[in-house]
C-alpha cells in the first residue's frame, strides 16, 4: 500500500511522470514480446507466463493513462534521441492520447488474459513469434498514440500495419488467408499514403513535420481541404468506412480469434484516434461541409455494415461487417461534431464528439467480448459457419452466458453500455435542426432515422448471431462434444463483460473521461449532472439511469417471481417441444443463417450481388444455394486493379532486356536534363 | 419512522396498478370487436380468468430449454410493468419517471423483444424461429418511424422527457400544430405493428404459417404463458399511454394540479381516453384485413413517411426548434 501510494506521488510529482511510466510499460511489452523468442515452442512458458505478464503490463498502461486523465497536468512532452539523426521522436501525452491509451490498456487486459488460454497449439506460427508479434502490435498501437511528430507517427502506424499483417498470416499455408493478407497490406498501405500526404500538407511550407509547428502552420482553405481529405482517405481506410472497408471482412476473420479482437477492437480505435487528432487539433479551421461528409459517409458506411451483416453465414465475417458498421456511427458522431463547431453550437458539438468517443469506449469492449467468444467456439468445434453449429448454451454455458452479455450490448439494449452512446448520439440528432443553414437543418434530421435503423437492424443481427451459435439444437452431432472454454479464457471474457456492465451502468466515468477531452479540443464538455445518472444538456431536457433501470427490473422480477410461487405453484415437468404436434421435428427444422437473412436479402436486395441456385421441384437430392457479394468489389476494385495491371504492363514494355536501349534511355534523360537546366 | 412510507408506497402503486389495469383493456377491446363483428362478446374480465388458468397450471418444459427460456417470461413482465411506472400514465410527477426518457424507452422495449425472440429460439421449433425473424424484422421496420415521431414532439417541446413534454403542453395548449396530426397518425401505425394487430399481425389466429408474436409463444405453458400474455396486454397498454402523453396530455396531474382532486381528474380522463382508444383499435380491426408480411415494410414506411413529413411541415412553417 505505501509502495503503492509513493509510486503515484512519484508519478504525480515528476511533470512527465506519466508519460516516463508508459515508456517504461511499453518497454515491458517489447521485453515480453522479445522474452517469447527464447523458448518459441514452449507453450506452457508462453501462455503461462509472458500472456499473462502482458495483461498485468496493460493493466499498468490503463492505470497510469487513467491517472493522468484524472489528476495528472497534461500535456506531457518529452523528446526521445532514437531515429534518424536530425529527426528524433517526440513524445506527448494529452488528453486526448490518455483517453485512448485507457482504451486500449482496459481492452487490452482482457484480451491478453483470453490469449494466455488460447494458443494452446503449435499449429502455423511458433508461439514465441506469435508473442513477439502480438506485443509488438500492442506496443505500436500506443506509440501511434503517443507520437508528437509525423515521422514517428509513421515509423509506428507501418510498425502496427507489419506486425497486425504477419498475425493474420499465422495460419499462412491456407491460400485464402495468404490473400486476405495481402489485401490487407495493400489496403493499409494505400492509407499510410494518404496519411503521408496529408502530414506533408499539414507542414503548411515550414518543412517542421513536429505537430507543435503544424498546429502553428496557418492553412488556405483549399489546402485545409485537402489535408481533411487527405486524412479522411487514410484513416478510413484504415477504420474501414466504405468503400475502404474490403480489406477489413477478409483480415478480421483470417487472424486468431485474440488477433482479431485486437485488431477489431483497438486497431480501428487508433484511426478514430488519428482522425481526431488532424481533424480537432491539427487544423484550426473547420468547413461545415467537411462535418456533411463525414457524417454521410458514416452514416452508409454504418448502415451498409448492418445490413451485409444481417446476411452473413460466418460468425466472423459477421462480427467484422458489424465493426464497419459500429465504426460507422462513431463517424456519424465525429461529423455532426464538426458540424456543430462549424454552426458555432459548441455544447452540441462536445454532446456528439462524447457519444463518439464512447461508443469507441463501449465498442472496444463488446467487440473484443464477441471476438474471443468465437474463438472459444472455433476451438471448441472445429467450425466456423453458422450453419453449422446450435445449441451450444446446454454444452458451453459460460461462454454462452457471457456472450450473452456481449450481444445485448452490441444490440444496444439498456441497460448495457451499447445504449448509453447510441442514446447519446441520438440525443444530439435532435438538436440537428438548429444548425444555422438552411436546407442542412432539414436534411439532417433524417439521419437520426437512419441511425434508428442501424441499431434496430443491428439488435436483428444479434439476434441471428447469438441465436443460431448458441440457442436451438445441435446443427451436427459433432457439436455435442464441444467443451466449455477454460479458466483463463473465462477470466479475459468475463473481464470484457464486467466492462460493458460497468460501463452501462455508471456511464460517467466514461463521459467524465470524455468531457475531459471536449474540454481541450472543443473547449465545452457535456456534464453528468448526478451521480448514477446522466442527463447531458439539460435536466429537463433528457435524463437515463441504466442503474435505476436494472433496479427496477431486478426489482419487479423478484417480486413476480415470489408472488407467483407464493400465490400459485412451482410445479414443472420436462417434456419434448410441442412444436404444434409436429412429431418429426429434426435440427434442420430450425432457421438458417441464410434462412434468418432472408428478409434483409428481399427488401434491401440492390445492395448485394447475388447468386442463387434454386432446385428444381422434382429433384431428389436438393440442394439451395446463395451467395452473396459486395456490389462495389465488382463496380470499383477489379476494375482499379486491371487499370493497375495494364499500366505496369505498358510500363514493363520499356524493359527489353538489351543493354543498348538502356543506355539510350541514360542519354535520352540526360540530354532531357541539360536542356532543362540550360532553359530554366 | 415514517418518512420512507409515503415514497414507498408511491413506487408500489405506480409499479402495481397498470398491470393490475392493463388486462382490463385488452378485455375492452375484445368485447368491442366481438360487437362489431356481430358475435356475443366475452365478459370484460375475461382476461383475469384467463391468468388466473393459467397460473393454476403445471408448466410442461420442453426437454431443451435453457435458463433464457424460462428467464424470459419474467424479464418481459418486468420490463413492461418498469415502463408502465415510468410513462406518466396519471401524473409527471411519477417516482420513476425520470429513469427514462421516450428514447430509453424504445430501447426498454427493444430489450424485451430481443429477449422475447431469443427465447423463441431457444428450443430450436421450427415456428419458434421463424416467429423471432420476423418480430425481428418488424422491430427494425418500426423503430425510424417511432423515432421520427418523437423528433416531432420534441421540435415543440425541447425534450425527450415524456413528463415534461405533458407539462410543456399543459401551459402552452396554443403549442398543438399540424406536424401533430401527421406524427399521431405514424405513431398509429406503429403502435398497431408494434403490438401484433392487425393488419401486421392478428392476436386471434390460428394460423401457424401467419404468426408473427403467438409463433413466439408457441412453446410457452402455464405461469410462463401467463407472464408473457400479461406483458403482452401491458405492452398494449404502456402504448395507448404513450400516445396520450405525446398527443392527448388532457387531464394528466402535472406538479400544479397534482392533490387528490387532481388524481382523480386523471384517473377519470385515463379511463375515458381508454375506452374510446379500445373501440377505436376495435374498429380498426374490424374494417382491415390482415397484410402479407412481405407488405409489412411498405406500411411502416408509410408510417415513416408520415412522420418526416410532420417533422418537414414543422420545419417549413417556421417553427422555431
Amino acid at each position: 500500500m505505501k509502495l503503492a501510494h509513493s509510486i503515484v506521488d512519484f508519478v504525480l510529482v515528476r511533470p512527465e511522470g506519466c508519460l516516463y511510466c508508459i515508456l517504461l510499460l511499453l518497454l515491458g511489452w517489447l521485453v515480453l514480446g522479445v522474452g517469447g523468442l527464447i523458448r518459441p515452442h514452449r507453450t506452457g512458458y508462453i501462455a503461462h507466463l509472458l500472456f499473462p505478464l502482458g495483461a498485468v503490463v496493460s493493466l499498468g498502461v490503463a492505470l497510469v493513462a487513467g491517472t493522468a486523465l484524472a489528476r495528472g497536468p497534461l500535456p506531457q512532452t518529452m523528446t526521445l534521441p532514437l531515429g534518424l539523426p536530425d529527426l528524433p521522436f517526440h513524445l506527448r501525452l494529452d488528453t486526448l492520447s490518455a483517453f485512448f491509451l485507457l482504451l486500449l490498456g482496459l481492452a487490452g487486459v482482457g484480451i491478453s488474459t483470453f490469449a494466455a488460454g488460447y494458443f494452446r497449439t503449435g499449429a502455423g506460427t511458433a508461439p514465441g513469434l506469435l508473442c513477439l508479434q502480438y506485443h509488438v502490435f500492442l506496443a505500436s498501437m500506443a506509440s501511434v498514440i503517443l507520437a508528437d511528430d509525423a515521422y514517428f507517427f509513421m515509423v509506428a502506424w507501418e510498425t502496427m500495419a507489419l506486425s497486425s499483417y504477419f498475425l493474420v498470416t499465422s495460419q499462412h499455408r491456407i491460400p485464402e488467408i495468404r490473400r486476405a493478407g495481402f489485401l490487407y497490406l495493400l489496403m493499409a498501405h494505400l492509407g499510410a499514403i494518404c496519411i503521408l500526404l496529408c502530414f506533408g500538407v499539414l507542414q503548411g511550407g515550414s518543412w517542421h513535420f513536429t505537430f507543435d509547428a503544424m498546429r502553428g502552420s496557418s492553412l488556405s482553405p483549399v489546402w485545409a481541404t485537402a489535408a481533411f481529405l487527405l486524412a479522411l482517405c487514410g484513416f478510413g481506410a484504415k477504420a474501414g468506412l466504405v468503400p475502404l472497408h474490403v480489406w477489413l471482412p477478409e483480415a478480421h476473420p483470417a487472424a486468431p480469434s485474440p488477433v482479431s479482437a485486437v485488431m477489431s477492437g483497438l486497431m480501428l480505435k487508433t484511426a478514430v484516434y488519428g482522425m481526431l487528432r488532424v481533424n480537432f487539433d491539427l487544423l484550426h479551421v473547420g468547413l461545415w461541409w467537411w462535418g456533411m461528409l463525414t457524417l454521410a459517409v458514416g452514416l452508409f458506411t454504418a448502415l451498409f455494415g448492418a445490413i451485409f451483416a444481417a446476411a452473413q453465414t460466418d460468425m466472423k465475417r459477421l462480427l467484422a461487417y458489424s465493426s464497419i458498421e459500429n465504426i460507422g456511427l462513431i463517424f456519424t458522431g465525429i461529423g455532426l461534431a464538426v458540424l456543430f463547431q462549424t454552426g458555432n453550437l459548441h455544447l452540441f458539438a462536445a454532446l456528439a464528439l462524447t457519444a463518439a468517443l464512447v461508443h469507441a469506449l463501449n465498442h472496444a469492449f463488446f467487440k473484443s467480448l464477441l471476438f474471443l467468444a468465437t474463438g472459444s467456439v472455433l476451438h471448441a468445434t472445429k467450425q466456423r459457419s453458422l450453419g453449422k453449429l446450435g445449441g451450444l448454451i446446454r454444452r458451453m454455458p459460460w461462454v454462452a452466458g457471457l456472450a450473452l452479455v456481449g450481444t445485448l450490448a452490441i444490440a444496444g439494449l439498456p441497460p448495457l453500455n451499447g445504449f448509453v452512446s447510441e442514446w447519446l448520439l441520438l440525443q444530439s440528432f435532435l438538436f440537428t435542426p438548429q444548425i444555422p443553414h438552411a436546407f442542412v437543418n432539414m436534411l439532417v434530421p433524417l439521419g437520426a432515422a437512419a441511425l434508428a435503423l442501424t441499431a434496430a437492424l443491428a439488435a436483428y443481427v444479434m439476434v441471428k448471431f447469438y441465436g443460431v451459435i448458441f440457442l436451438g439444437q445441435h446443427r451436427e452431432a459433432s457439436l455435442v462434444q464441444a467443451r466449455d472454454a477454460n479458466w483463463l479464457e473465462r477470466l479475459g471474457l468475463a473481464w470484457l463483460a464486467l466492462g460493458c456492465v460497468v460501463l452501462g451502468l455508471v456511464p460517467e466515468f466514461a463521459l467524465r473521461a470524455a468531457g475531459k477531452v471536449t474540454n481541450v479540443l472543443l473547449g465545452q464538455a457535456v456534464a453528468p449532472s448526478r451521480a448514477w445518472w446522466i442527463a447531458p444538456v439539460a435536466w429537463q431536457q433528457a435524463s437515463y439511469s441504466g442503474l435505476w433501470l436494472l433496479a427496477g427490473i431486478v426489482g419487479v422480477v423478484s417480486i413476480t417471481f415470489l408472488l407467483v410461487r407464493s400465490l400459485a405453484h412451482g410445479w414443472m415437468r420436462r417434456t419434448p417441444a410441442w412444436d404444434c404436434g409436429y412429431r418429426w421435428q429434426t435440427s434442420r427444422m430450425q432457421d438458417t443463417a441464410e434462412g434468418f437473412g432472408q428478409p434483409i436479402r428481399h427488401m434491401f436486395g440492390p445492395f448485394f450481388r447475388m447468386e442463387r441456385d434454386l432446385p428444381a421441384p422434382s429433384d431428389h437430392a436438393p440442394r439451395y444455394r446463395v451467395h452473396i457479394e459486395d456490389r462495389l468489389w465488382r463496380a470499383l476494385y477489379l476494375p482499379l486493379a486491371r487499370g493497375v495491371q495494364r499500366a505496369a504492363e505498358s510500363v514493363g514494355r520499356l524493359q527489353s532486356g538489351r543493354l543498348a536501349v538502356y543506355l539510350l534511355y541514360s542519354f535520352l534523360t540526360l540530354i532531357g536534363l541539360l536542356i532543362y537546366v540550360l532553359w530554366v | 419512522m415514517t418518512w420512507y412510507l409515503r415514497p414507498a408506497g408511491e413506487v408500489l402503486l405506480a409499479i402495481a396498478a397498470a398491470p393490475l389495469a392493463a388486462p382490463l383493456f385488452a378485455g375492452w377491446i375484445a368485447q368491442c370487436r366481438a360487437w362489431m363483428q356481430n358475435r356475443s362478446a366475452p365478459p370484460l374480465i375475461q382476461p383475469y380468468r384467463m391468468l388466473h388458468k393459467l397460473f393454476q397450471k403445471e408448466v410442461a418444459l420442453a426437454t431443451d430449454a435453457s435458463f433464457l427460456f424460462r428467464v424470459t417470461p419474467y424479464v418481459l413482465f418486468a420490463t413492461m410493468v418498469l415502463a408502465a411506472a415510468i410513462i406518466p400514465t396519471v401524473a409527471t410527477g411519477l417516482p420513476f419517471a425520470q429513469v427514462a426518457d421516450a428514447i430509453a424507452l424504445i430501447g426498454l422495449f427493444a430489450t424485451a423483444r430481443v429477449f422475447m425472440a431469443l427465447a423463441a429460439m431457444d428450443v430450436g421449433t421450427a415456428f419458434g424461429t421463424l416467429g423471432a425473424r420476423r418480430e425481428m424484422m418488424i422491430g427494425f421496420l418500426a423503430e425510424p418511424a417511432l423515432l421520427m415521431v418523437l423528433f416531432n414532439t420534441f421540435l415543440l417541446s425541447g425534450s425527450t422527457a415524456l413528463p415534461r413534454l405533458v407539462e410543456t403542453y399543459r401551459a402552452h395548449p396554443s403549442l398543438i400544430e399540424p406536424s401533430l396530426l401527421f406524427a399521431a397518425v405514424a405513431f398509429l401505425m406503429v403502435l398497431l405493428a408494434e403490438n401484433a394487430r392487425i393488419p401486421i399481425d392478428n392476436p386471434a389466429t390460428h394460423l401457424e404459417l401467419t404468426m408473427i408474436h403467438e409463433a413466439m409463444l408457441l412453446e410457452y405453458s402455464a405461469r410462463h404463458l401467463a407472464l408473457m400474455e400479461w406483458a403482452a396486454s401491458l405492452k398494449l397498454f404502456n402504448y395507448a399511454c404513450i400516445g396520450f402523453a405525446l398527443f392527448l396530455p388532457w387531464g394528466i396531474a402535472t406538479r400544479a394540479t397534482s392533490n387528490g382532486l387532481g388524481l382523480v381528474i386523471a384517473v377519470a380522463s385515463l379511463a375515458g381516453k381508454l375506452i374510446v382508444a379500445g373501440a377505436a383499435l376495435a374498429l380498426i380491426e374490424t374494417l382491415s384485413a390482415k397484410l402479407r408480411i412481405f407488405r409489412a415494410p411498405e406500411y411502416l414506411a408509410t408510417a415513416f413517411i408520415l412522420a418526416v413529413l410532420g417533422l418537414l411541415v414543422h420545419l417549413l412553417l417556421g417553427g422555431q426548434a
